[in-house]
């Protein structure tokens, strides 16, 4: 018998408390929220559960949220896949915006460790516990986290891009005129 | 006047492009006939990271064969290599790995940037992507193009031979050359 997202639920509700909440399920897929200091608590349980045995960590990654409250500017989303009723669930922990810091998830899945290495390198965000935490994708001497929204995207030692050829304009100015030949941004 | 070869009416020699000749001798300047023998022999280094690589493949290729241009042998040692092919974007990280290999090559040493993304970051204008290869190593030749056909590639090729044709011989061992190497923070032995 297949596992459902109801069970998964319930199941999860009911050890968890106050701990989980917001349980939606967008194209069939159970998504809750979690408390950051839960998360790696749930996901063992997820995984270790006779019932439930979420035994693969699919995937896991980061998220800015600038314009939410300190509390919950960054967010860690997981998602786990049960191989043997094919079942999956997602769930994110929001993290605090000055401090994002979460339990590394290393010690349950090594899968974690590429991917919480992606999330650091990217987001800056810190898992505790991870046994090498240090830039993946990008060069080690990059000194921003890159896919943070307070960061452009674009590259600042351009010399010889104008923004004007590009449809870009720097904030505040809708003056073509008012650009500087060769200006960054 | 060239001697006629065999029965074949229509066979002449090629006459030498430089300098003063006759029959059994010809008279030129060692840049001259040193620059012609390196123009001719030009052994490429691909570094192809993308699409422009493809394009690249398809001028070794039978079609538009590179090894007309005396660029038969593709080294992929730097050691050995004369002419450096960089074809595709080249990441940031990725910049120390070509500098390093551009530092591997034996003078004289010469650079192709094949592509807009070689050239100058093509539309990768990003964090991630090194805004053209020249912001770590000398370029002789930037062949543009999103990605360039191998008749461009060909061109580029054409156009670095006339330079190295032109190269005085004693250009590498001249302070500005130096000086340009210098400005790149590459060790000069």
């Amino acid at each position: 018998m297949a596992l459902d997202n109801a069970t998964v639920q319930q199941k999860v509700a009911e050890k968890f408390g106050e701990a989980v909440k917001d349980f939606t399920e967008p194209y069939d897929m159970l998504t809750f929220e979690v408390d950051r200091d839960k998360a790696i608590e749930l996901m063992q349980f997820l995984r270790d559960d006779d019932i439930l045995r979420f035994n693969f960590l699919t995937t896991m990654c980061g998220i800015h949220f600038p314009d939410n409250e300190v509390e919950r500017q960054f967010a860690v989303m997981y998602q786990m896949h049960n191989w043997l009723d094919n079942t999956r669930v997602r769930f994110k922990a929001f993290l605090n915006g000055e401090n994002p810091e979460v339990e590394s998830a290393t010690r349950l899945f090594n899968s974690a460790n590429w991917m919480e290495r992606e999330a650091f390198d990217f987001y800056g965000i810190i898992f505790k516990g991870h046994p090498d935490l240090k830039r993946i994708l990008n060069m080690d001497e990059m000194v921003s986290f890159p896919m943070r929204k307070e960061f452009p995207l674009e590259d600042q030692g351009r010399t010889d891009k104008d923004d004007r050829y590009f449809g870009r304009f720097p904030a505040n100015s809708a003056e073509v005129g008012s650009v500087t030949p060769g200006g960054n941004r | 006047m060239a001697e006629i070869i065999g029965n074949n009416q229509k066979v002449e020699l090629q006459p030498s492009e430089q300098g003063y000749n006759g029959p059994g001798f010809q008279l030129t300047s060692l840049d001259k006939i040193v620059g012609l023998a390196r123009s001719k022999s030009l052994w490429p280094l691909p570094f192809a990271t993308s699409c422009c690589g493809i394009e690249f493949m398809a001028t070794m290729g039978a079609n538009y064969d590179l090894a007309r241009f005396g660029s038969e042998r593709p080294s992929f040692s730097p050691r050995q290599a004369d002419m450096l092919l960089v074809m595709g974007t080249i990441a940031k990280k990725m910049g120390p790995v070509l500098r390093q290999v551009y530092e591997q090559m034996a003078e004289p040493r010469w650079v192709i940037a094949v592509g807009a993304c070689a050239c100058s970051g093509g539309v990768f204008d990003t964090y991630s992507v090194l805004q053209g290869i020249d912001k770590i190593i000398p370029v002789d030749v930037y062949v543009p193009g999103c990605p360039p056909r191998p008749e461009q590639i060909l061109d580029g090729v054409m156009k670095l031979q006339e330079l190295v044709q032109n190269e005085q011989y004693s250009r590498r061992e001249s302070p500005e050359y130096k000086a340009l190497l210098a400005s790149y923070g590459i060790n000069v032995n």
